[in-house]
């Protein structure tokens, strides 16, 4: 057992699949929240939602003295991280099926990256 | 995979062991360890016990399972050593939980060992990796060529195709790629992935007398597949495939330059290989599933059928490649249709063909090449001399640039075809 990130990206300006109406909007609602119940079901979902954008972002700076805060985003891109899941699964395989479906019902492209074993996590 | 083995404990023969029990010692070492990098390095170790022990007392009667035996020792004496028990434990747990108890840890003639085989071509094309990767992890862990053969095969540095490999297995191992056949489901999908892997290591093996190594090895692959999975006619149709182009190649090149198919002597074609093609694709046509690979092998034994380029069924082929364009509609095949519309309808309705896809193929040499063909032939030299130039300008080969320069010599000169 493994656990996996799937994150999802959003080019500033620009969602992917967009949804316009608001009917669309209640689909995909609708779909996302019939994919996390399946994930939860199967014991797959471990955490993960949608993220504000970038302009919501603060980091907080390396320092020996008091904490830097900087407003915005850690990578000055047009690209940025806007949503994620984590999730349990046996192997690859079985991660890249679970990321099937979020694209399915998403309309997103999805990045599957592996955790590494440190802290709590065994991998 | 396995083969005829040479008993003498001379230095060739125990090399040439090596070579034949390489890929089958890593894969069942992968199953019972889960790792690749022990696997391999457990197998190195077995070899260096094996060449001396062997250059005294011969080759065993099964090399393969006295590299495993040795191999699996060593590996679980290292971990031990290293302290890495937990990790052991772990693994050969894993082992004990998985399909394969742990009392069928055998290496017969078939079962788990040629599924180890198989399990293990399915990760080394996974899609998850890219495609450089699936051919450097497939000739290395599977067919046993040295990391510097691999590199000189694909024309790069030992240390890069090093890197190369560490980065595919450290992948391989970071995210879990699973050991394991697909599913039903996932089959036809993921098996078109690792034909296509043989067959572009075939066809590197087709650019240089130096890559001829890389040809042997994918026919081999081929010959493993077809008979770890009887019910794939994909497979069998690669291998036929590649049977009837490897026929060919005594005929195919004169001086280092490229001898097209209309010019070959038929006489130096290999008969024997040509037979047991046209056996696997007649058993194809039977079986009544047609693919890409048993579609392109019909269309070379209806060419390697032939005792002369006149005498070619080109309606017959024309037909197989309109139902090859319908089920794989790429630019190339549509360009090889077009070669073959040329010989029913002649040049001008192959060059109406041929321009309609030429935007796609813009940076192909061999479309170049059959323009300039098709305007030859049609009088128009000095379009057909500037087409020659631009595919001599692109081919990556030297036997194909001699080809074109001669091509564009006789346009020069004046010269008839």
């Amino acid at each position: 057992m493994g656990q996996y990130l799937l994150s999802t990206y959003a080019v500033e300006g620009e969602v992917p699949g967009a949804t316009r109406t608001p009917e669309d909007m209640q689909a995909f609602m609708q779909r996302v929240a019939a994919l996390e119940a399946e994930m939860e079901a199967s014991g797959t979902f471990v955490f993960g939602g949608a993220l504000h954008g970038p302009d919501a972002a603060t980091v907080v700076g390396v320092s020996d003295s008091s904490p830097v805060m900087t407003d915005g985003p850690f990578v000055e891109a047009k690209e940025h991280i806007a949503g994620f899941y984590i999730i349990n699964a046996d192997d690859l395989d079985a991660a890249l099926a679970w990321a099937r479906k979020v694209v399915d019902a998403t309309s997103h492209p999805i990045e599957v990256r592996p955790f590494r074993a440190t802290g709590r996590i065994q991998a | 995979m396995t083969q005829a083995v040479d008993t003498h404990g001379d230095a060739t023969g125990v090399e040439h062991v090596f070579r034949e029990v390489y890929g089958q010692a890593v894969a069942t070492l992968v199953r019972i360890f889960g790792d690749i990098t022990l696997a391999e390095d457990a197998v190195q170790e077995a070899f260096v016990v094996a060449s001396d022990r062997w250059r005294s007392d011969g080759i065993p009667p099964n090399p393969a399972g006295w590299i495993v035996t040795t191999a699996r020792n060593r590996a679980i004496d290292d971990l031990r050593r290293s302290g890495r028990g937990r990790e052991l434990h772990e693994q050969l747990g894993a082992v004990a939980t998985s399909s394969h108890g742990p009392g069928t840890e055998e290496w017969g003639e078939d079962g788990p060992v040629r599924d180890d085989q198989l399990r293990l071509i399915f990760t080394c094309c996974h899609p998850a990796l890219r495609t450089e990767h699936h051919v450097a992890l497939t000739l290395r862990l599977l067919g046993g060529l040295s990391v510097d053969e691999v590199a000189r095969s694909f024309l790069v540095s030992e240390a890069a195709m090093a890197k190369r490999l560490v980065r595919a297995k450290y992948k391989i191992k970071a995210a879990k790629i699973p050991y394991r056949v697909p599913d039903e489901a996932d089959l036809p999908e993921r098996l078109r992935s690792v034909l296509s892997v043989v067959y572009l290591i075939y066809n590197t093996g087709l650019d240089g007398p130096e890559r001829a190594l890389l040809r042997g090895q994918a026919i081999r692959l081929a010959r493993a597949l077809v008979e770890l999975l009887p019910n794939q006619p994909e497979a069998a149709g690669l291998l036929a495939l590649l049977l009837l182009s490897e026929s060919r190649v005594p005929a195919r090149a004169a001086e280092g330059a490229l001898v097209l198919l209309r010019d070959q002597d038929r006489s130096k074609w290999d008969s024997t290989m040509i037979e047991e093609a046209h056996a696997i694709v007649r058993a194809c046509i039977r079986r009544g599933q047609p693919g890409p690979f048993q579609l392109q092998a019909s269309i070379q034994a209806v060419h390697c059928h032939a005792d002369s380029f006149e005498a070619t069924d080109w309606p017959q082929i024309v037909a197989l490649y309109d139902h090859l364009f319908s089920v794989m509609p790429t630019p190339v095949v549509a360009l090889n249709r077009a070669i073959a519309i040329a010989e029913i309808e002649g040049p001008g309705a192959a060059l109406t063909l041929l321009d309609a896809i030429a935007p796609d193929l813009d940076n192909y040499h061999l479309m170049h090449a059959a323009r300039g063909t098709m305007l030859r032939r049609l009088g128009r030299r000095d379009i057909a001399r500037a087409a020659f130039e631009r595919a001599a300008h692109l081919a990556a080969t030297e036997a194909d640039r001699r080809f074109l320069a001669q091509q564009i010599e006789e346009l020069a000169e004046g010269r008839s075809p």
